[in-house]
């Protein structure tokens, strides 16, 4: 089916539909009159179990769906092109009227009707990673415009520091889950949501987990954590035989960040626009000061501290690591710190700038937060929905000085290791690793020599260390079908050697390999021949 | 010392106690609390902003469980400004909060006087004949006023006051004043006791830029007849002699130095808007004058006298590559100097102080030191009656917004965001708000009458009303006056930054008009 859909990425709901449809429409139905419909296995996109059925929702509100599904089930009839109905008075009053009206600047597969938004309601299912900042904005957001299956994962408790704009929390609640906390709040004020929260870290979550969501909100503060869950979804990217992102692998992500005044909010469809790895590069480098600036020649408050946190702490606590969570450790830090400076007549070190300076302080204010999350909520609707036109692809705001908008639209990197097609190879599934070594050291776009070979992360055969190498070795009479679990399509990144224009550079090359496989049986029974 | 357990800390790094205190002696007053005054006034609430009012006249609905999250269920029938405001009080028990039942429409006519007690009034959802009421109103009680609309997938902010002074303005980028093209005889003095020759290596890649760059400029001015690098082959000899002065290529100094060798050749004197500041009327001062001005008036003397053309130094120098010992003098060169201007500016301002017959003492040293600091990025900011801008906009901006293609869709929803309300005061509803049910041909209508007004509203400017895009025309009337969530949850977060800076007198609020564009996020301010 997806590959016979061109142009612009249909909303999900229409997609989800149409493998509904094509199931079975009778099923669809009747499934609609029932008053709570959660049911993943329908669709055939979401996991197989039921993480919500856990958080029940009260009698109250599940007469208050039910009283909505009765009504809406009455204005279906009189839902006729000529004459559509919309509930005054009712409470998705405001919204009903984008996702039921037509309109000119909409997105291309935009299906305006009553009935939109109770898809919505029903089958999509949206990812909040982060419960901070921007994740309480987020649930919030999400809840409020429609969305009814929402899950959020942080591993983070609650913080004193938090409350300033993470307005879910109470100080009675420091030191509880936030993202436990943050979903039962905005359960508790909108009714009939349902916010299944994760107390943990977004590592500990498997592929599948990832899989189950329509779109993934990211409300994080860190590269690093960006990074991975990019990696995830770009994980389920797949391409067709010319190098087209194939549509129904492809999961919308939309990412804020935010510090101080400044902010952005930006959409990632991976395969179609630049991934975060594509645009790496937006981010700035950290603030590292040289060792032997802070042991030799300090001249900021700044050195002191660091000087004090990274150089002093070990040579006084010898082994034991620094805790920056613990008042004790940033409290020795800073003495140690007010020490140095007056031993060089440098001026300004205060505690508040040792906690910054150690922790990496990003100063961070409510409105900000507001801003960026509301932007990326409206584009997550605009991609569940296709209700309007969407943002191309990265927007940037800054209110530090007047007040500055602007939206790029950036390009992605073809040859980007994580969401490019990478180069097709077909393989026969006999195939060993060795043999596979020698094909891309001859493979007219790759030409790798001594090249390095991993599989998710896995090591198949390491040129380096001698360790390593040994450790791999036996893995190069193996045919790569069988390393590679006997999926019949995977990914694999190769590090090795190239030469162009007379100059050899160590590379790294994505690998896309389809098996041919004739049967599982055969294919087994080849293996032993080798090629 | 305890660990402090500050609930404020994330911010208090970004406008100080200072700007904390300014925030939390404001009292603020919120017209309607829809999604945009409640999420706008949520974000001030959690910043500890000193007391809030909010004012609305209606009954909570079923329809607000569907966009606003300061309702609940067990809120529909109640008076929407209580439950709103009790639902704010729960997020910081240290802010007053009030709720005034009654319709902000109501108030304006009735009771102007009412406004004056505030700070600052958060005027939302409301349309244009009470806003043009209020925002009279509140220029003539000095109380500030910011205008905040959601409406479909477009809405705007608007500041509304005389003027806001900025002394704090913090810019993002700005280049730091450290007089290369211009320095003083002590700065003088303290380079020519170095040696770029030391044989020392580690001297040598320790003596900071400033350093190497005043001695390397004078050397250039002896031969250069006493100017500096001027021209791009000038300024690029004068990098090559930085080069050839460099004993290994892991100098960071000398790689600093030549970064930052257009230093000396940037020319003397103040910025074209330090300039326009310190021509304004205002600088004659009166015993009514703000304190503001006494300031400026006292720099202008300055810059005209012992400045000689400069504005005070800020005494700050950034971090650079250097010994310890290098850089601590060199700072405590540059402090001696801002302390020096920053006494001659204080002398200026005590003695004008007396002229204008005010207490000599009345503004504080650490008033007129923190202006010193500041001298350069002054900012003014000056807002028209919101009336003046709809009567006679500046229409050389408005032609030229018209044909841009960045900005003819937010000028388009400018023009028709106040042909929304010319229908409503024909029609008693907005555009495709219909009871019910509805039809292609009730909707039909609804776009053409649309049109006609916002092409008057064009014409009435002399403009051509072709320029209104029947697409934008159509989106109002999909639209139907809804409040979108996500809409009322970014203009609220606008508005509400827009108030910490006004109440803090730090950075600087927007001038103009913003306009939402939640179409393509493409937004604009425009300046009319």
């Amino acid at each position: 089916m997806a590959t016979t859909i061109t142009g612009q990425l249909m909303s999900f709901i229409d997609k989800i539909k149409r493998v509904i449809k094509k199931i079975t429409h009778t099923l669809l139905t009747s499934v609609r009159l029932k008053p709570t419909r959660r049911e993943g296995e329908e669709g055939g996109e979401e996991g197989g179990e039921d993480p919500s059925s856990s958080a029940s929702t009260n009698h109250k509100d599940d007469k208050q769906e039910n009283q909505d599904q009765n009504q809406s089930q009455e204005n279906k009839g009189s839902a006729a092109m000529a004459s559509p109905t919309e509930q005054q008075g009712s409470r998705w009053r405001d919204l009903d009227k984008l996702l039921a009206r037509p309109g000119n600047l909409v997105g291309s597969n935009f299906d305006p009707s009553p009935q939109l938004k109770e898809d919505l309601q029903e089958y999509t299912k949206v990812l909040v990673v982060g419960a901070g900042g921007l994740g309480c904005e987020l649930l919030k957001d999400f809840a409020l415009m429609g969305f009814r299956n929402i899950e959020v994962i942080d591993m983070d408790t609650i913080e004193v520091s938090n409350l300033n704009r993470q307005f879910l929390f109470r100080l009675q609640d420091v030191g509880k889950p936030k993202a436990e906390v943050a979903a039962m709040r905005v359960m508790e004020r909108v009714s009939g949501v349902n916010i299944v929260p994760h107390f943990c870290r977004i590592e500990d979550k498997d592929l599948e987990f990832y899989s189950q969501f329509n779109i993934i909100a990211l409300g994080l503060d860190s590269i690093e954590a960006r990074s991975y869950i990019n990696g995830v979804v770009c994980s389920f990217l797949e391409y067709d035989a010319d190098d087209n992102a194939l549509e129904a692998s492809i999961k919308p992500m939309v990412d804020g960040g935010t510090e101080g005044f400044k902010g952005h909010a930006r959409v990632i469809l991976p395969g179609l626009t630049p991934c975060f790895e594509c645009t790496i590069w937006l981010f700035p480098p950290q603030v590292k000061y040289p060792l032997c600036t802070l042991a030799e020649t300090p001249r900021t408050a700044a050195h002191c501290i660091e000087y004090a946190h990274l150089i002093k702490w070990g040579e006084v606590h010898s082994g034991k690591p620094f805790d920056p969570d613990d008042p004790k450790h940033m409290q020795w830090v800073y003495a140690e710190a007010v020490m140095r400076a007056e031993l060089f007549g440098i001026t300004g070190v205060t505690y508040t700038l040792t906690q910054g300076v150690v922790k990496n302080i990003i100063p961070a204010i409510a409105s900000t937060n507001a801003i960026v999350s509301a932007a990326c909520a409206l584009e997550a609707l605009k991609i569940a929905t296709a209700c309007s036109q969407t943002m191309s692809n990265y927007l940037t705001y800054n209110g530090q000085e007047g007040l500055h908008t602007k939206v790029t639209e950036f390009v992605k990197d073809n040859d980007c290791l994580v969401c490019g097609p990478g180069v097709l190879i077909e393989l026969d599934s006999s195939v060993t690793l060795q043999k596979f070594i020698e094909l891309i050291g001859e493979h007219p776009k790759l030409l790798l020599s001594k090249p390095s070979v991993t599989c998710r992360g896995e090591n198949l055969y390491m040129q380096a260390p001698p360790v390593l190498e040994e450790m791999t070795r036996s893995n190069l009479q193996k045919p790569l079908y069988d390393l590679m679990d006997k999926l019949s399509y995977g990914i694999i990144h190769a590090n090795g050697m190239t030469r162009a224009n007379g100059i050899t550079t160590s590379c790294l090359k994505k690998i896309r390999i389809s098996f041919k496989v004739i049967a599982d049986g055969v294919a087994d029974m080849d293996t032993a021949g080798g090629v | 010392m305890a660990e402090p357990k500050n609930k404020y800390d994330r911010q208090l790094r970004i406008w100080g106690e200072q700007g904390q205190a300014a925030l939390e002696k404001a009292s603020i007053c919120l017209l309607n609390c829809g999604p945009t005054g409640s999420d706008t006034l949520k974000n001030l609430v959690l910043g500890g902003i000193g007391s809030i009012t909010v004012v609305d006249g209606s009954k909570v609905e079923e329809s607000d469980l569907g966009n606003n999250f300061m309702v609940d269920v067990k809120s529909v029938g109640q008076s929407k400004a209580k439950c709103v405001c009790s639902f704010l009080q729960e997020l910081n028990d240290a802010v007053k909060a009030k709720f005034v039942e009654e319709f902000p429409e109501d108030l304006i006519d009735r009771n102007p006087s009412f406004f004056k007690q505030f700070t600052l009034v958060i005027a939302t959802q409301l349309q244009e004949r009470s806003m043009l009421k209020l925002d009279k109103i509140c220029r003539e009680a000095n109380t500030m006023l910011v205008i905040a609309r959601s409406y479909g997938l477009t809405g705007l902010v608007r500041i509304s006051l005389k003027e806001h002074d900025v002394i704090e303005s913090k810019p993002d980028h700005f280049l730091d004043n450290l007089r290369l093209n211009n320095p003083w005889p002590e700065l003088k003095q303290f380079s020519e006791t170095i040696d770029l020759n030391v044989t020392d290596p580690v001297v040598h890649k320790h003596t900071p830029y400033v350093v190497i760059l005043v001695k390397m400029a004078e050397e250039w001015a002896k031969t250069h007849s006493g100017s500096l690098p001027s021209t791009r082959e000038e300024k690029k000899e004068f990098k090559d002699l930085l080069k050839a002065k460099m004993q290994a290529s892991d100098e960071d100094n000398y790689k600093e130095a030549i970064e930052a060798s257009f230093k000396v050749s940037t020319p003397r004197g103040i910025s074209s808007n330090l300039r326009q500041i310190i021509s304004d009327s205002l600088v004659e001062v009166d015993s009514t004058s703000l304190d503001f001005w006494i300031l400026v008036a006292a720099l202008k003397e300055f810059i005209e006298n012992e400045g000689d053309g400069e504005t005070p130094l800020e005494g700050s120098i950034p971090d650079m590559t250097s010994l310890t010992e290098y850089y601590i003098s060199l700072q405590k060169i540059y402090q001696a100097k801002a302390e020096a201007d920053f006494l001659a500016i204080e002398q200026r301002v005590r003695s004008i102080l007396k002229r204008v017959g005010r207490d000599p003492g009345s503004i504080s040293k650490t008033t007129i030191k923190n202006f010193c600091r500041n001298a350069r990025k002054l900012t003014v900011c000056r807002y028209r009656l919101i009336e003046d801008e709809f009567n006679s906009p500046n229409l050389s901006e408005f032609q030229k917004y018209l044909t841009d293609e960045d900005y003819s869709t937010a000028v388009g929803f400018y023009i028709l965001l106040r042909a929304v309300d010319r229908f409503a005061i024909v029609y008693n509803r907005f555009p495709g708000m219909f009871d019910g049910s509805w039809s292609y041909r009730e909707m039909d209508e609804d776009i053409s009458r649309l049109k006609t007004i916002g092409v008057g509203l064009l014409s009435d400017l002399g403009c051509n009303g072709s320029y209104l895009s029947e697409d934008l025309i159509n989106e109002m009337c999909r639209y139907g006056g809804a409040e979108l969530h996500t809409v009322a949850a970014f203009i609220g977060g606008i508005a509400a930054q827009e108030v910490i800076k006004l109440i803090t007198k730090q950075f600087v609020p927007m001038c103009g008009t913003f306009i939402f564009n939640g179409i393509d996020q493409k937004s604009q301010l425009l300046t009319l």
